[in-house]
């Protein structure tokens, strides 16, 4: 279970928001909402623990995530804004290599099966930098399923997504959460799963 | 252990995609180093004495040329972030980031120096001392460099920054590099020369790596 107590972020001079509180447990997910430049990445940024908040504590399982770092990455996957895949290499080499500097053992068979789920089968020879933005996008989520991680934070994960895209991702994030999951996304538009929060930033 | 490997690999594999870049670093090493017998004519004993001096200069700026690039491609793509993120240590990240650098620059650098070294007259035994000193000398200014480009991640005219920030702390190994060769010309014996860059570089490798990554954690912040 992800808690937050007493979030206050700024960034620079500008105080972003002050003494947020709120928990995530097993099966929910948190709707972050909120203007432009109000502070949602910002949010998150905290929460992977790439920022650390002026004031608050970020708990993971009770304890705090500057603790034990390592504990925390290993169940935490965070997509931000960025493709974060090497464009020159393929899809398929994208995501071993992903997993294999996380320490984790992927075979080519559940790699091909993730890629397969999120349309890229046959694709999967090509270099990322020949496939259209949304594919990127596909590339990415795929290993939504390859990582196997217990929280899911994703910063804006519909940008570029075509409808089919869109029911993949609702079915995959339907999954992870029945299946003990957590996550939390920012997304302007309303998403249909059950378990969820909102957060109006 | 497994993760450095990946790494190692993957951003050898992406060189040898992009190997227009290496092969930029490696044509300037050649130029610069060779327009310098062009330029100050046929005179062996001149040669002799200005060689481990311009070979090692070549070496430093070819290393630089590249340096910027070591964290910026990953810290655009994102893929720095998700370095910062996975469970395996970033610093281990960080040492097979340092390890693939050395092995697309430094490592050519050091095939290519005895070849270029022709040009200067030196005999054989000065240019096995050569390759040796830019064997020791080499890692240590990927390890050096990599502290000068995770400090400058992000910054905009970085470049220079970067430069005004590594040359000065490349000058020693430059000062004892070039005089390892230096000696070995001159009849001396090399082995004070190499043993005190062999010295650096075990106290490089170690600290290295863990200051850039606390740069690297600053830049991502």
């Amino acid at each position: 279970m992800l808690k937050a107590e007493g979030l206050t972020c700024a960034r620079g001079e500008r105080t972003l928001f002050t003494n947020l509180t709120f928990s995530v447990s097993v099966g929910e997910w948190l709707h972050v909402k909120g203007e432009n430049g109000i502070g949602k990445t910002s949010l998150l940024r905290l929460l992977t623990g790439l920022a650390h908040p002026v004031t608050g504590q970020i708990l993971w399982n009770d304890q705090s995530i500057q603790e034990d770092p390592a504990v925390f990455r290993q169940d935490m996957l965070f997509l931000g804004h960025h493709g974060a895949v090497k464009e020159d290499l393929s899809a398929l080499e994208n995501l071993q290599f992903a997993a294999a500097i996380d320490g984790i053992k992927l075979a080519d068979a559940t790699a091909l099966q993730s890629l397969k789920r999120f349309g890229l089968l046959g694709r999967e020879d090509l270099p990322v930098r020949v496939l259209s933005a949304g594919q990127k996008r596909r590339v990415l989520l795929a290993r939504l399923a390859t990582r196997q991680a217990k929280l899911w934070i994703l910063d804006e994960p519909f940008t570029a997504l075509d409808v089919k895209a869109v029911e993949l991702l609702n079915a995959a994030l339907a999954e992870h959460l029945a299946g003990a999951g957590m996550a939390i996304v920012t997304n302007h538009q309303t998403i249909n799963i059950p378990g969820g929060r909102i957060l109006q930033l | 252990m497994n993760a450095i490997y990946s790494i190692v690999r993957r951003d050898l594999l992406l060189a040898m995609r992009r190997l227009s870049e290496v092969l930029a670093l490696l044509f300037f090493f050649v130029i610069v180093t060779s327009l310098f017998p062009l330029g100050i004519g046929p005179e062996p004993a001149m040669l002799r004495k200005i060689a481990p001096g311009i070979l090692w200069v070549a070496a430093l700026l070819a290393t630089m040329l590249g340096l910027q690039r070591m964290f910026a491609v990953d810290h655009a793509d994102g893929t720095l972030e998700q370095m910062a993120l996975s469970p395996t240590p970033l610093v281990l990240l960080v040492t097979g980031k340092i390890a693939a650098h050395w092995l697309t620059c430094g490592l050519s650098l050091v095939l290519l120096a005895p070849v270029l070294g022709i040009q200067f007259d030196l005999d054989r035994s000065a240019l096995g001392v050569l390759m040796l000193a830019l064997l020791l000398g080499t890692p240590l200014l990927s390890l050096i460099g990599s502290i000068g480009a995770a400090l400058t991640l992000g910054v905009r005219g970085g470049g220079v920054l970067l430069s005004l920030l590594v040359l000065p702390l490349f000058i020693p190994t430059l000062i004892f590099g070039a005089g390892a060769v230096q000696a070995q010309i001159e009849g001396g014996s090399p082995s004070g020369h190499l043993s005190l860059l062999a010295a650096l570089l075990v106290l490089a490798g170690f600290f290295a790596p863990w200051a850039t990554t606390a740069a690297l954690r600053i830049a991502l912040e």
